[in-house]
């Protein structure tokens, strides 16, 4: 116990100075070439991000450790005041039943919450402040050369700098308008299917049932890239038919119009299912003496629809829709399977005419190493994303209800 | 009469429409299917039907020496039961504990959980593979088992945590009086009637890892390590439809497993995905 706080104290002593230079510096030896016995050698510097990194994870272990190295000091205060009173002390195995009795929560947390500290949230610290660096391809990518802190410039960039803001704008545009019209067409095509097949007449409700869950229950990356070699030009089915009734090829993944089109279309026929399951839901819930009124009124099956189904569904799907207004702004997978963000738009900077915002970070990050810029747009996407939730908080029914269980 | 007339007339116009859209759902599916059993390489086919069937291609995919199907698929059955087990494990714990206890910072850790879920998660990877780097973790399965296990706990806590509200204080208070102990208490108590939600909770983290290729083509570099996503992804992009028909036979193969777990276990997704939904 002692040699264990003692191996801690030692250790934050010696790289907790190292860690704080890191953080400010990021670095600050070049990779250089350095002339010895008449040759040239390159002598690697710094590398920005590693020391980055590693900073980081002294910084949140100390976090982790100070509170517990504060509690044992307490702790053995307490148990030295219990020798000076003449009591002995609480041993190990009553420290145990303490802990169960008092302590469960905690103790069930702490694994849980070590991993999610470290592979959550210090991931996200990191690329929150990679924002406020150059980190970016081509002039400042370690182990060639350092990486500094340049404050708001990144978001200046996106912002001001011509070329970049051209392709924030047209690029935010489109992601606002994909949003909208893919959670209104799931959502009509899903409340269709569902109205329809709620009337009492339709039998075998579970079969119709099943076969629209399928493409739900069938794997995105399957459906989606199977979906992309349908809609091939060259030979894929689609064309194939139109050529068979005499219409001309259309270009559905390769020209800017049409891609749109596309994807638009593909995506009813992904996230119909879900809509449809949910309506369902709502339907089934709205109890059948509203109807038996209506009718009594005189209503007809236009009015009662209008007068019970509509409110009905519009007040318990508002929550919902929301959330798939937020999913579909962050709609990675249609996309990027799909069409890849393509057709590339020579205007755009390393953005086709589909990319929504999160497959450009994708682009940014993973294809084109400009981190700092990538980040400025994950940090904006995290506030609109926030905003939609904040617009959700009064449903929210975990937070609100919890309370009444006591 | 004419009412009469006119309700058969709307029925027969529904299930006309229901016939419309359940082709629709179908007809992708049914086209891979049928792809898969198509002589032949090429995506190009003159009719719908195939004129005749083969199972050459599902034969290729086992026999191929430079696709390695049968080590991709069973490199996905590792990951995907491994992360389902831990990540069912400690969602059940995160939730179980923010649910029934209250101690200090519970709240802020709650908020913190529901901020921590509305980042991109592209945004993570770049410092998660850095940090996977550094402790000699890259291209191993228990990265990828780690990683979707701990996010799982940042996406179902709150699909767990409205579970565990909904149960009755007064089983356990009438469990304490009888002398049960907090372990005995989660255990034998608790445990067993949160079954629904740990089917939920299980088959979203299985699915997860079955089918994800973004995070797992970054970590896993050398062939043999891929999952069948992976190696399914990059098919289609090496060689777009050049090798369609064996495309499709993979995909089928992928696809089978998890659609059947969905269809069979519909109902506690949908439930699952409500209480989801209402989280915000």
């Amino acid at each position: 116990m002692l040699s264990a706080s003692a191996a801690a104290i030692v250790y934050f002593v010696n790289s907790l100075p190292n860690a704080i230079w890191g953080m400010t510096t990021l670095g600050t030896v070049p990779s250089r070439l350095v002339e010895i016995d008449g040759k040239f050698t390159h002598l690697s510097g710094d590398h920005s991000i590693r020391i980055m990194i590693q900073s980081l994870l002294v910084l949140f272990c100390l976090a982790v450790c100070l509170p517990a190295y504060i509690g044992a000091v307490k702790d053995a205060y307490r148990t030295g005041r219990h020798r000076d009173g003449g009591r002995t002390p609480p041993g190990f195995r009553q420290t145990l039943s303490y802990i169960h009795q008092r302590k469960f929560a905690q103790t069930l947390l702490i694994l849980p919450g070590a991993g999610i500290l470290f592979l959550t949230i210090l991931p996200i610290v990191f690329m929150i402040l990679l924002a406020f660096t150059n980190y970016s391809s081509p002039d400042h990518v370690p182990p060639g050369n350092l990486v500094d802190w340049t404050g708001l410039d990144a978001f200046a960039q996106l912002f001001r700098l011509k070329s970049w803001s051209a392709t924030f704008i047209g690029v935010l545009g489109w992601t606002v308008l994909w949003a909208f019209v893919a959670t209104a067409t799931t959502f009509a095509a899903g409340l269709a299917v569902a109205l329809v097949l709620s009337q009492k007449e339709i039998r075998v409700k579970g079969i119709w049932r099943t076969i629209f869950i399928i493409p739900y229950a069938i794997p995105q990356i399957i459906s989606l890239l199977a979906m992309k070699m349908m809609f091939n030009g060259q030979f894929g089915p689609i064309n194939q038919y139109l050529s068979f009734f005499g219409l001309a090829k259309v270009p559905w993944l390769t020209d800017p119009f049409w891609s749109k089109l596309t994807v638009i279309f593909v995506n009813i026929w992904v996230g119909m299912p879900l809509s449809f399951l949910l309506v369902s839901g709502v339907l089934s819930s709205i109890p059948q003496e509203l109807y038996e009124a209506a009718k009594v009124e005189g209503a007809g099956r236009w009015q009662q629809g209008r007068i019970v189904t509509l409110p009905a569904v519009a007040f318990a799907i508002a929550p919902i829709l929301i959330m798939q207004l937020a999913g579909n702004f962050n709609n990675f997978n249609v996309i990027y399977l799909l069409t890849n963000g393509g057709p590339a738009n020579p205007e755009y900077q390393f953005a086709g005419h589909t990319d929504l915002l999160i497959t450009w970070l994708y682009k940014l990050t993973l294809n084109n190493n400009i981190y700092n810029i990538a980040s400025a747009i994950g940090i904006l996407l995290f506030i609109v994303i926030a905003g939609f939730s904040i617009l959700n908080y009064r449903h929210t029914r975990s937070f609100k209800d919890e309370e009444m269980m006591q | 009469m004419s009412q009469g007339r006119s309700k058969r007339l709307r029925v027969t116009a529904s299930y006309l429409f229901l016939l419309a859209a359940a082709l629709w759902s179908l007809y992708p599916a049914v086209w891979v299917v049928l792809s898969s059993f198509k002589p032949g390489k090429s995506l190009f086919s003159d009719t719908l039907v195939p004129k005749a069937l083969t199972a050459a291609h599902y034969a290729e995919l086992f026999r191929s020496g430079s696709l390695m199907f049968p080590t991709w698929y069973m490199n996905t059955l590792k990951v995907a039961v491994c992360s389902m087990l831990l990540s069912t494990l400690l969602v059940t714990l995160t939730a179980y504990a923010l649910s029934r206890f209250r101690f200090p910072l519970r709240k802020a850790a709650l908020s913190l959980m529901l901020v921590l879920g509305m980042f991109p998660g592209f945004m993570s990877m770049v410092a998660v593979y850095i940090l996977l780097n550094e402790i000699g973790l890259l291209n191993t399965h228990a990265a990828l088992i780690i990683v979707y296990s701990f996010g799982a706990v940042v996406f179902n806590l709150f699909v767990a945590k409205g579970f565990f509200d909904s149960l009755p204080k007064a089983i356990e208070e009438a469990a304490r009086i009888d002398g049960a102990g907090n372990m005995r208490i989660f255990a034998s108590i608790m445990l067993p009637l949160s079954k629904p939600m740990l089917v939920f909770v299980a088959l979203t983290t299985f699915t997860g890892a079955w089918i994800d290729f973004i995070f797992a083509s970054l970590v896993l570099r050398t062939k043999d390590k891929w999952t069948v996503a992976v190696g399914l992804y990059d098919m289609v992009h090496s060689y777009q439809n050049a090798y369609f028909t064996l495309f499709a036979a993979g995909a089928v193969l992928i696809a089978i497993p998890i659609t059947l777990l969905f269809v069979y276990l519909q109902r506690h997704f949908v439930d699952g995905l409500t209480s989801g939904a209402n989280k915000g």
